[in-house]
């Protein structure tokens, strides 16, 4: 019945010294005590493809995969309170036993003595987290404090670097408006946009819009799983996960990181994208309807770079005109209107979406949809789904 | 143009941490300084506990010349704190040493920026205790 | 002997919110009430948005005797290891309350050697500052 015994196996482990004050930081103790239990295992951090953390471990994954040049995570998480030390290798377990990953490190690292946490939403041992340490060091000071000015400064360099300009990126914002505008749930229903409001949309942080950015809403969603066994005997038609993949790569912060070679691509979609479609034995040209993450408008065109649907630095061209992307072009995107059309619940009404495409139940239906793709998570570590029938 | 404060209301100002401790110390010495890995030599910014070329944990600061290109930029039409008066630029610039940092410029033109605009360090006493490094337009 | 609360250092508020309102408006008017189910008429505390005996999210707020016997309780005796606002020695209680749920408080005047697991108790309200009032128990007589 419970299908990771004897699929997994702890090969590595390792124990610092216990002491009133370590005089170092969590997170070089995290990098040292990695380290160790490699060396124990006798692997190397390129061999890593998997991390857990605790969830309350002021060392996030990837202030570690940042620090040790751990290049390609298929695998990564975080499991909460006193249960996590098994609870961390049960998750590392399920993804080796699944394949998500074939070497998971699970990882703490506490000053509990030496620091005192006296404000409960500070990580365990008082300690800021190493993301907002980030960000209050070395870019709040400037005025670098909000995500979109964040995203912005990714844009203004693809920009720069394949010459996209807002009569390309307009055409996003257009299609989702235009998606939202048939569906009766939506927070746009018969809300549509022309490129000329797209346009005429003040810039909020230079180069992006207004009408380039998601808003804030209220909303909840949720998913149920189970194997293929139950799904037949229950009330809809199952959408069957034919791939399901999670990335993260070496220099990397919890969104938009400005410090690898090139910050004006998203390398996670392409090995996310790579991962999945090898998976599920299909090619961009068999997916039939997609839901990517437009939480910003210009980070589209990179994704249909990176899942292959257009060549590197063609992604806002190939959205201008708005015929590839809009129900009966190539490839639909975001049928329901996604976050720039719908309604922003950070990319879960965008599986939602994909579950109706399946269903055949969408708002925006494409006639016939076998498969469906989706994206969250563009910017930073990524995650991509598809579905079938 | 350079970033205008708002008195009133103290600016967020750097988190110090043993990890990058020395970045700042050196600043407020006006200093730029890299951490560096006394192994491999391997430049790294943001600074870290460990090398991600060769993982090990010598890491020094090593001085940097201070001088650059901007790499990317963004204009904040409205500010997102009260310290600071809108509009306003942040920007990435790449070091010669290969190392990128967040940061403004100081007396340039918003016409006058351009990826590539060669820069020089500067160090902005932002207020009684801190200091930050900024950029100008290399001489 | 009553609590005292150290001057200069804050109490925390308790936090408000769309679930738990209805407990806390009643403690301000000196009534104890239980979060209870609309629909299967179970009684729960601490509030919660939905039944977990029948899933409604139809809430209402059922009058409390007030009446409870002390299921446990702990003495704080050391200052470093308590909260700093109050001075130790201080007693909190979980008290199970004749309506079948428990909930915990302090004793308004009674110290440990004053108590024992099982003792009857009954509610009462301290009205502590100008924006804060908690229920708290008193010894009844037997």
């Amino acid at each position: 019945m419970d299908g990771i015994k004897d699929k997994a196996a702890i090969v590595g482990v390792a124990l610092s010294e216990f002491s009133a004050d370590a005089g170092k930081t969590e997170l070089r103790m995290s990098c040292e005590v990695i380290k160790a239990a490699l060396d124990d295992a006798g692997l190397v951090v390129t061999d890593v493809d998997g991390l857990v953390k605790q969830s309350e471990d002021a060392s996030d994954e990837h202030a570690v995969t940042s620090s040790m040049g751990m290049g390609n995570l298929t695998y990564f998480g975080e499991v909460k309170w006193g249960a996590a030390p098994c609870a961390m290798v049960l998750r590392s377990a399920v993804a080796v036993a699944a394949g998500s990953a074939k070497c998971v490190v699970v990882y703490r690292a506490v000053n509990g003595s030496s620091k005192l946490r006296m404000i409960p939403s500070m990580k365990t041992s008082g300690q800021m987290s190493t993301s907002d340490l980030l960000e209050w060091t070395f870019h709040c000071p400037y005025g670098l404090m909000t995500e979109t000015g964040r995203v912005a400064m990714l844009v203004r360099r693809y920009m720069h670097e394949t010459g996209a300009g807002a009569e390309q990126f307009g055409w996003v914002t257009t299609v989702c408006r235009e998606n939202g505008a048939g569906n009766p749930e939506g927070l746009y229903h018969e809300k549509p946009i022309t490129l000329e409001d797209y346009l005429a949309s003040r810039i909020v942080v230079d180069p992006l819009r207004d009408l380039d950015c998601y808003k804030e809403s209220d909303c909840a969603a949720a998913f149920v799983i189970t194997t293929p066994e139950m799904a037949k005997d229950l009330k809809q038609k199952p959408a069957v996960i034919r791939g399901c993949a999670q990335s993260m790569v070496g220099e990397t912060e919890r969104m938009n990181s400005y410090y690898r070679p090139d910050i004006a691509r998203l390398p996670e979609v392409g090995r996310v994208a790579e991962r999945m479609f090898r998976t599920a034995g299909v090619r961009p040209q068999d997916i039939d309807v997609a839901q990517l993450d437009d939480a910003y408008a210009p980070l589209v065109p990179l994704q249909l770079e990176e899942l292959g649907f257009c060549g590197r630095g063609e992604g806002a061209a190939y959205c201008e005109g708005g015929d590839r992307i809009r129900l009966g072009g190539e490839i639909p995107l975001n049928t329901s209107g996604g976050s720039l059309g719908e309604g922003h619940i950070h990319g879960m009404n965008h599986v939602v979406e994909a579950v109706r495409q399946i269903r055949g139940t969408s708002t925006g239906q494409v006639k016939g949809a076998e498969l469906a793709l989706v994206i969250t998570g563009a910017g930073g570590p990524a995650a991509g789904l598809i579905l079938g029938r | 143009m350079s970033v205008e404060y708002n008195k009133e209301h103290r600016i967020p100002v750097p988190t110090l941490h043993p990890d990058n401790q020395g970045f700042w110390e050196a600043v407020q010495r006006k200093e730029l300084v890299l951490q560096r890995c006394k192994g491999c030599g391997t430049w790294s910014h943001p600074p870290r506990p460990m090398c991600p070329n060769c993982r090990s944990l010598e890491r020094e600061w090593s001085p940097a010349s201070g001088k650059g290109t901007v790499f990317s930029w963004v204009t904040y039409r409205e500010a997102p704190h009260p310290g600071f008066k809108a509009p306003y630029v942040v920007v990435l610039v790449e070091l010669e040493e290969g190392a990128r940092l967040v940061s403004n410029l100081v007396d340039v033109g918003p016409e006058e920026i351009a990826i590539g605009m060669p820069v020089e360090v500067v160090f902005d006493q932002v207020n009684d205790e801190t200091f930050l490094p900024k950029f100008r337009k290399a001489g | 002997m009553a609590m005292q609360y150290i001057e200069g250092i804050p109490l925390l508020r308790p936090y408000v919110d769309h679930d738990n309102k209805g407990f806390w408006d009643a403690i301000r008017e000196h009534r104890l009430v239980f979060q209870k189910c609309k629909d299967c008429g179970l009684i729960v505390h601490r509030p919660r948005p939905m039944c977990p005996q029948c899933l409604s999210t139809e809430r209402d707020w059922a009058p409390s005797e007030g009446k409870g016997r002390i299921y446990t309780y702990v003495d704080f005796v050391y200052q470093n290891a308590s909260y700093p606002g109050i001075q130790v020695p201080y007693v909190v209680v979980v008290v199970e309350m004749i309506e079948g749920v428990r909930m915990i408080s302090n004793m308004i005047e009674e110290s440990a050697e004053d108590i024992y697991i099982g003792m009857p108790v009954e509610v009462v309200f301290d009205d502590i500052a100008e924006d804060l009032t908690l229920p708290k128990f008193r010894r009844v007589k037997e």
